[in-house]
Formats: structure tokens, sequence, C-alpha cells
């Protein structure tokens, strides 16, 4: 354990674990958008995806990884659009819209996969960002400041998401339509517009996070986020569907995720348990959330489609 | 209330009819003729595999081993590829024997169950299953495997020829199966050539998560790490790292050079066409099944394919080979049990 507490190695494993936190942060503040609106979408990880593979093969074709990430977002946005219209306007039971948006996104990004590029090939990785003079900083600096940009987006997307929800009357109106649609409605805000917007805005940003999935690694793969949609959806909840809650979330699954590597990597893990350590940050935040997500009440028209009169 | 509750209805199966093409259109089911030179019916051989058969790794070292052997033998080759459910994988398999396929490959230690259950339902049909050693008594069961060891143990002798750090990192997926015995051979090749050198290894505890390999690379680059390996196809995010901070990688399964050429030495490649001609002649010859064959590098279904481009020094390279005459001949032992 000793062999843990070094500098060096500390060091590596707090920049793991943002780095691993960052697709799920960006993710879950989508998703923290939406659900605030009254709108559950589960089907983060299909639009995850997709925004992955739209990165990679923009990346592939055209070298340029800023158009990439503009693409994922795009390719978010457009699945966001298909997402309002199944959940807004047809009034679908979103859970099982939702668990076919993610069938969509798993299924097409694979056979884009296979029908445009085939065997996997290496795109580049984002570059290393050093932030002036704090990166400078011994210690921390090497751990908080010198990142790839899209770390930096994601975790400054925190206080603007929570401005934007707390501080605007566009936030007002979110909070309003998620939990009584038809007050909001007798006062004059377009519940269908509201919830247009933020599934749009949320699925861009689960785009984005599929984007910086592909980006990191350099590759795209079949099921390349394993899952980790839906890991952005309980953090939402975790996180009380507060981007604070939701990014203190993000931070305890990446960190906890880099230090059961770090641990496996240096032997602090022994080879037999190996497996069962793979869980942990799973199981941790199951855990977390049971005894978090239980003082906080959920948005109360949550998961419920909005009907005039209805 | 009707018309709102049909429209509903309609879109719900709408989401979900495109949701069902989608998913379905993700695994590719194909078939190709034979192109061998009997006139005589051609034999039907039905792959079903867990990943792409372009992955790089497990997948891509079977389907190039039939497409191999078509040059030689009249095969009709069906694949279906991508079924990591296992349930899906045990539909195809068992579609694939009623529909008087001659041979069927459930390419997966993970399909042994399945092929057990099926294979009794259809005596005139071989099955042939892997990495594994189990026929489960069944005359109509073929088994395969790799002895892995052998050709990690090679890479383990090679890679500590080059370490200057004296610090290898490994990436395994779960700790069974031939990824077990390549690494531990791969870890017993760098013992017997330099017991000083660390090898660390890390089982991410899971074949397809790419970042959470490419994450395990980090550390042991974080580690000092300047030599790494890694068995499976989630390995693709370890290379990417060990391409950015030219670490030198070895890989297994199939050649991964084209994945970075400026840091991959060599990789052991499976020719599974060893094995697989072996049961196809055993069809022939009238046997279904009941034996178990392995690829190893004695045999040729292990092959240590250099990439010419990398640099790699002569005496280094001379260690790897003699190690390799060495397993072959019967001098070395890798020292690994499974």
């Amino acid at each position: 354990m000793r062999q843990f507490f070094t500098l060096a190695v500390l060091t590596a494993t707090v920049a793991s674990g943002i780095r691993l936190a960052t697709p799920f942060l960006l993710a879950s503040l989508g998703e923290t958008i939406g659900q605030r609106s009254g709108v559950l979408n589960l089907g983060v990880d299909g639009i995850m995806l997709l925004g992955a593979f739209g990165a990679y093969y923009t990346a592939l074709h055209a070298q340029n990884l800023w158009l990439a990430v503009l693409l994922g977002a795009l390719v978010g946005a457009l699945m966001g659009l298909i997402t309002a219209v199944v959940s807004v306007t047809m009034k679908a039971e979103q859970g099982i819209s939702g668990i076919g948006v993610f069938l969509f996104g798993l299924g097409l990004s694979d056979l884009l996969f296979q029908k445009f590029v085939g065997t996997p090939l290496p795109i580049d990785t984002l570059p290393t960002a050093r932030v002036p003079l704090l990166a400078s900083i011994p210690t921390i600096g090497k751990m908080l400041f010198q990142a790839n940009l899209m770390v930096y987006v994601a975790f400054l997307l925190v206080p603007a998401v929570a401005f934007v929800l707390n501080r605007t009357t566009y936030g007002t109106n979110i909070k309003a339509v998620g939990e009584n649609p038809a007050a909001a409605d007798s006062v004059g805000v377009n519940v269908a517009r509201v919830r247009y917007s933020t599934i749009i805005i949320g699925s861009s940003l689960a785009g984005l996070a599929g984007a910086t999935l592909a980006i990191q690694l350099g590759i795209f793969q079949q099921n390349l986020t394993q899952g980790q949609g839906f890991i952005a959806v309980a953090l939402v909840y975790f996180g009380a569907w507060r981007p604070s809650g939701v990014m203190a979330g993000s931070l305890l699954y990446g960190m906890v995720a880099a230090i059961v590597l770090t641990w496996k990597t240096l032997g602090i893990i022994p080879q037999s348990a190996s497996d069962l350590a793979a869980m942990a940050p799973a199981v941790l935040t199951v855990v977390a959330l049971v005894v978090v997500a239980r003082r906080f009440r959920q948005p109360a028209a949550l998961a419920k489609p909005y009907e005039r009169g209805g | 209330m009707g018309t709102k509750l049909l429209r509903r209805s309609a879109l719900l199966a709408l989401v979900a009819a495109m949701a069902i093409i989608a998913a379905a259109c993700g695994n590719n089911g194909t078939t190709s003729g034979g192109g061998g030179g009997s006139p005589s019916a051609p034999l039907k051989v039905a792959l079903v595999a867990p990943s792409a058969t372009n992955d790089l790794a497990f997948t891509q070292s079977m389907s190039d081993a039939l497409n191999a052997l078509k040059e030689t033998e009249n095969l009709d080759i069906a694949v279906s590829d991508n079924l990591f459910v296992v349930d899906d994988a045990a539909s195809a398999i068992r579609t694939y024997a009623s529909q008087g396929y001659d041979l069927v490959i459930a390419h997966g230690s993970q399909f042994g169950g399945s092929v057990e259950q099926i294979a009794p339902d259809f005596p005139d049909v071989s099955f042939a299953w892997g990495t594994a050693g189990d026929t489960f008594g069944l005359t109509n069961v073929y088994a395969y495997q790799a002895a892995s060891d052998q050709g990690g143990y090679v890479q383990g002798v090679l890679a500590a020829g080059l370490t200057k750090s004296k610090v290898i990192g490994v990436v395994g997926p779960i700790e069974v199966g031939d990824a077990k015995l390549y690494v531990d051979g791969f870890k017993a090749g760098v013992e017997a050539t330099d017991p000083s050198i660390s090898v660390k290894v890390n089982y991410t505890g899971s074949f397809s998560d790419v970042g959470l390999a490419a994450e395990a690379a980090r550390s042991f680059v974080a580690a000092k790490a300047d030599v790494m390996t890694g068995s499976a196809q989630m390995v693709v995010g370890a290379v990417g790292v060990a391409k950015t901070n030219d670490v030198a990688w070895f890989g297994t399964q199939a050649n991964q050079t084209s994945l970075a050429p400026s840091v991959v030495v060599a990789s052991q490649v499976y020719h599974w066409e060893v094995v697989l001609k072996q049961v196809i002649d055993g069809i022939n010859a009238g046997s279904l099944g009941g034996q178990t064959y392995t690829i190893d590098l004695e045999n040729g279904g292990e092959v240590i394919e250099y990439n010419s481009d990398h640099g790699l020094p002569a005496d280094v390279k001379a260690a790897g080979d003699a190690a390799i005459e060495g397993i072959k001949s019967g001098s070395i032992q890798t020292g690994v049990k499974e």
C-alpha cells in the first residue's frame, strides 16, 4: 500500500479518475437538464455510441478533432430531436422508448462501423492542454490542469448548467415544466417547446460525451461505451438533479475506477480478486445512490407525458 | 382517447421495430461459397463468434483461418459475428445445425454450455468450440485450444531484452482461457530471461471495455513501464496509449501492427486452420467429434510475426528465435499450467 501513497502514483491516479469521469459528467449533465423538465431519457448510451462513431469517423477522414467533437454533438442533437418527437409530441412511454433509442444507437453505430470502417484504425487523440500558470503548480498542476480540453469543457459546464437552471428564466421554466407542467402551461410556458429544447441540449451533451470517449481513446469499437450512458442516468439520481451533485457522482465513479486500476497494477489487489474489484465502482455508486438519493425528491412530473387538460 | 392510444401503440411499435432492425443489422450474417477444387458437394461450415470478424484479435483469427482454408478445401462458409450475448449465439448455433450445416464452430469459451445442450439434438452435425479442452463426452463435439503460453513465453523473452526501465505492463481481460495462458507464459518468459524485471499484470475484468484497458495501460506508463502487452479484443485502447507514449507493444491472437506500426514489436498470430484441417479431415473420415486439438508453435498454429519496421535489436530477436526453437524441440518448457 505504501507504493500507492507516492506523489507520482497519486497524481497519475487522480488524473486518471478525472479523465474517466469526464464522459459520465457530460452525459449526466445533459440528462439532468432533461429530467429537470420532466423527461427521462434512457437512450443516453445509444446516443453516446452514435456520437462516438460520428466523431471517430470524422476524425479518421477529416483529421480534425474539433470538427469531430462538433459532429459528435450534432449527432446527439439529431438523436435528441428524434427522442423529443417520440417522448413529447407522440407522448410515448419514456422508459420503453428510451430503451428503443438505446438499442437503435447500439445497432446503428456498429452497423456503420462495420460498413464504413471495418478493421479498427487508430485516430489522433486530444493533446494535453496546460492551463497557463496553474499547470505549473507542483502536484496539483499535474493532477488538475494538464488534461485534454474536453475535461475542462465538461467541468466548466457544471457552473454553467447550474447558472442556467437557477438564475435564468429559461431555467425557471425548465423546473416549472418538470414539477407541474399544467401550472406552467397555465401561465404561458410552452411545455412542449421547453421539453424539446432540454432533450436536444441534453442529447447534444450525450453525443459530446461519446465523442470525448472516442477521441480520448483514439479508437472506436462495437459498444464502445460499455453501458456508461446508463451509469450517467443513475448519476443524475445520485446527484439529486443538481449539476454539482452530478459532478460529485461522476468523480466518485471515476476515482474509484482509477484507484481500483492502480491498485491492480501495483499488485495491492491480488489477481485472484481482480474480477471482484472491477465491480467496485458500480457497487459503491449504487450504495451511495441508495444513501444519498432517498433524501431528495425527483421532479414531480418526471417521465410523465404532458397532455393539456389530461 | 382511442385514437391517442392507437397512435402511441403504433409509435412504440415503430420504435421497437427501429431498434430491432438496427440491433439485428449490427451483427453480420454472411455466407460465402467454397473455392476448392473438389467436385463433391462443399462442406457447409458455420462460424458463430462473439466479436467482429475484423477485431484484430480473437474472432478475426478464426475468420482468417476459415478464409485461408477455403483456398484448399471445398467449403461453404456462413458467419454470424458480434454475438456477444450467449443466448443470441445459442440461437444461431441451433439455427445453423437445423439448417443442415456439417460443422458449426462456436468460437468462444462462453458458448460451451450452449454446445453441450444443443449438440445431442443434432447427432449428425459436428460442433467445434473453443478455446477449451472439453468435448463433454459427446461424439459430435470437437474442442480446440491454443497453447498461447508458448507465444507468450517467446514474447516475454523479447520484452525482457527490450526493457530499460525493468518494468513491463500486461493488460488482461478476465483471468481465464487462452488470455490467462498467454499472460502466464509471458511472465514466465520475462522471469526466465531476467528475474529482476517487474511484470505488472492488470486484469480489467472485461473482454470488451476499451476505456478500462486504456486506463490500465496509462497506469503502467505512470509506473514507468516501457514495454507492454495484452490479450483480447479490448486491447486496442491500450495499444493507443502505448503509441502515444512510445512504449513497445506485443500483440497476440492477430497481427496488431496496423494499430501502431511505430511501437508494435511482434504479435503472436493464431492460425486456427491447423486445427480446423484436423476437424474437417475427421468429419470427412466419418468422425464427428470426441477429440481436442491444440495449436502451438510446433504445429505452426501459432506464429510469432515480427514488425519489420520496428528495428528490434538483432541480439534480442536472436534470443526470441532461440526460445521458439527451444519450445519446438521441447528443451524449453513454459511451466504454465491451465
